[in-house]
């Protein structure tokens, strides 16, 4: 479980966060919406280590993340930023491999291979190993950080939860791709880990999560099930958009749709 | 199959260049002295040479790395011309110390002075270019553009108030200066460059997680400020004693890192090897070069170096150009 109390966090004199305390559990898909400049990705850069200036406390199965070493955190939680750059010529197989980094010291074992090749093959990049990165589409190199990302956790750890941090993880990809990597991401839910998405597209937020989380200029609005928490008067309140409820007639699940 | 063509060519190099070395001498050479001159001038002059073409690959490796820039080389932060500055001072006070103190001092003030003046060099460009706790590459180039001209300046005046036979020194040092190889320097670089390759190996996985962007790389568990410390210091101890040995000698920590990414990829397990193979190959061939030319009389190495040098990073300019707009475009 992943908890986080009473965070608050500062850039110069602006607040961008006011103190915002949400528990995560381990096989619910959590998805954190709100306008652009709420504070979502901070939250985001807060609880999965990545800054310390913050106030407040967030823990890890109860052990504090500052009491968590960098090379520890590693190994069992893994985020996939919005866009990772890559410059230099790596074959595909070389960056799916550095997800397993965290694992060995100088050579991977047959079993960190052994994790890349299925993962390349979850994502459908098998055939991909030799292929220079940076003559990838957009949308590949994207499949290609994922499979770093998801290589990085694929084995739960002996105790405790995996936990797996996505900042707007489907930009670049393609409606087929989108959809396979929820279930992929689906299935990693099922397996004990905390998943946790900064989302966009409020619909598909609303079809896949499990708990919605709407943050308003650096507080939390409301938190919970996507039926229970979302209506036109929340929407209104937090994007100032007017919107109307419908069910999206293939799934039988609601759909917002937007004046 | 790339890679072990790289690895091929550059183990063989060595090997042909030392025969050619011997045939060269045995033709010109007398015969009783050719021997002395073999051990005492050309054989630690070729070691010193390829220890340096190693270690500024190395170096050139570790900075394109720190700055996830593949068009970095390593005097870009000022290092080797601090180094320069430093050792340009030295030649123009040391004049005037008396000759107890020099003799005392001799080998040592010069290499430490350069020393110093690299890593002088060095912070302040990256001191300078720090803007609310992070330096964008950008911004490291432009002040070491402006510290490496601060150095230059100072070297010219430096020159400009010596007696001739320092400003010529000077001149030398500036475009790399092998032919006071001695077998003390071969020693001091080969220790240093031992231990550093070492380290920098030993790196070489963090380096890869780098090369995503330091914030993917703390994600993976790299602690990417002292890691980033760390290489500045590498670099800035390999170049600056090398620099202090043989002087400035450019282009060849650009180029050989570039070309063996272009050959075998970024990947810094292979790249790190390969670059300490094929730098202290290339740089070897490069002062063969300078030797015959104009042999009996022999030129700069680094008047060679750029020479050769600034063409192919023109052209290496040009294709990266390509490939950023292909990166931009899909990004």
């Amino acid at each position: 479980m992943l908890s986080t109390r009473d965070i608050q966090f500062q850039i110069g004199k602006k607040t961008i966060l006011k103190g915002i305390s949400i528990d995560f559990l381990p096989g619910e898909f959590a998805m954190i919406l709100g306008p652009n400049g709420s504070g979502k990705s901070s939250f985001l850069k807060i609880f999965s280590g990545q800054t310390d200036v913050y106030n407040g406390s967030v823990q890890y199965d109860n052990t504090p993340l500052k009491n968590i070493s960098k090379e520890k955190l590693a190994k069992f939680r893994a985020v996939m930023s919005q866009q990772p750059e890559l410059n230099f010529p790596l074959s595909v197989g070389e960056v799916v491999m550095m997800g397993r980094y965290p694992h060995f010291d100088f050579t991977p074992t047959k079993n960190d291979h052994h994790i890349c090749n299925e993962v390349m093959n979850q994502m459908n990049l098998h055939g991909f190993k030799d292929r220079n990165y940076i003559t990838l589409s957009g949308g590949e190199k994207q499949r290609v950080q994922y499979a770093r990302v998801l290589a990085q956790i694929w084995e739960s750890p002996a105790n405790g939860c995996r936990y797996l941090f996505l900042d707007e993880p489907l930009n670049n990809l393609d409606i087929n791709y989108q959809q396979q990597f929820l279930q992929l991401a689906k299935i990693f839910k099922s397996h004990n880990t905390v998943l946790i998405a900064v989302m966009h597209d409020i619909n598909l937020a609303l079809q896949h999560a499990d708990k919605l989380i709407f943050l308003k200029d650096g507080e939390l609005v409301v938190a919970g099930p996507p039926a229970e928490v979302v209506n036109e008067q929340l929407i209104e309140h937090v994007f100032g958009v007017k919107s109307t409820i419908i069910e999206n007639p293939l799934t039988r699940q609601p759909l917002l749709i937007f004046e | 199959m790339v890679c072990a063509i790289a690895f091929g060519t550059v183990k063989i190099m060595p090997g042909d260049m030392w025969n050619s070395l011997v045939h060269y001498f045995r033709g010109e050479g007398s015969a009783n002295i050719y021997e002395g001159v073999f051990i005492e001038i050309r054989l630690p002059r070729v070691l010193l040479c390829a220890l340096t073409g190693a270690v500024l690959s190395v170096s050139g490796v570790l900075m394109q790395g720190l700055f996830r820039n593949p068009i970095v080389e390593p005097g870009l932060v000022g290092t080797s011309s601090g180094a320069a500055f430093g050792a340009a001072i030295v030649f123009v006070i040391a004049e005037k110390f008396p000759p107890e103190v020099k003799s005392m001092m001799g080998p040592f003030l010069m290499p430490v002075m350069a020393f110093l003046g690299g890593l002088t060099a060095t912070f302040l460009v990256y001191s300078l270019a720090r803007n609310s706790g992070r330096a964008s590459v950008m911004s490291i180039l432009l002040v070491g553009i402006a510290v490496n001209a601060v150095c230059l300046s100072g070297i010219g005046f430096m020159s400009y108030i010596a007696r001739d036979p320092q400003a010529r020194s000077i001149t030398f040092f500036s475009l790399g200066y092998l032919s006071g190889a001695s077998w003390l320097q071969v020693k001091i670089l080969l220790a240093v460059a031992a231990i550093m390759f070492t380290i920098t190996l030993s790196y070489s996985k963090q380096l890869n997680a780098l090369l995503l962007g330091e914030e993917e790389a703390a994600y993976l568990g790299v602690d990417t400020n002292k890691l980033k410390r760390r290489i500045l210091i590498l670099n800035t101890a390999m170049v600056a004693v090398a620099t202090a040995f043989v002087g400035v000698i450019s282009f060849v920590g650009l180029i050989v890192p570039h070309v063996l990414r272009l050959l075998i990829g970024s990947d810094n397990k292979k790249l790190l090897p390969a670059a300490i193979l094929m730098g202290g190959a290339l740089l070897t061939l490069a002062d063969l070069a300078a030797r015959l030319v104009l042999a009996p009389a022999e030129l700069p190495i680094g008047v060679v170096t750029s020479l050769v040098g600034a063409p192919v990073f023109i052209f290496l300019l040009k294709q990266f150009n390509i490939l950023q707009q292909k990166g931009g475009g899909n990004a």
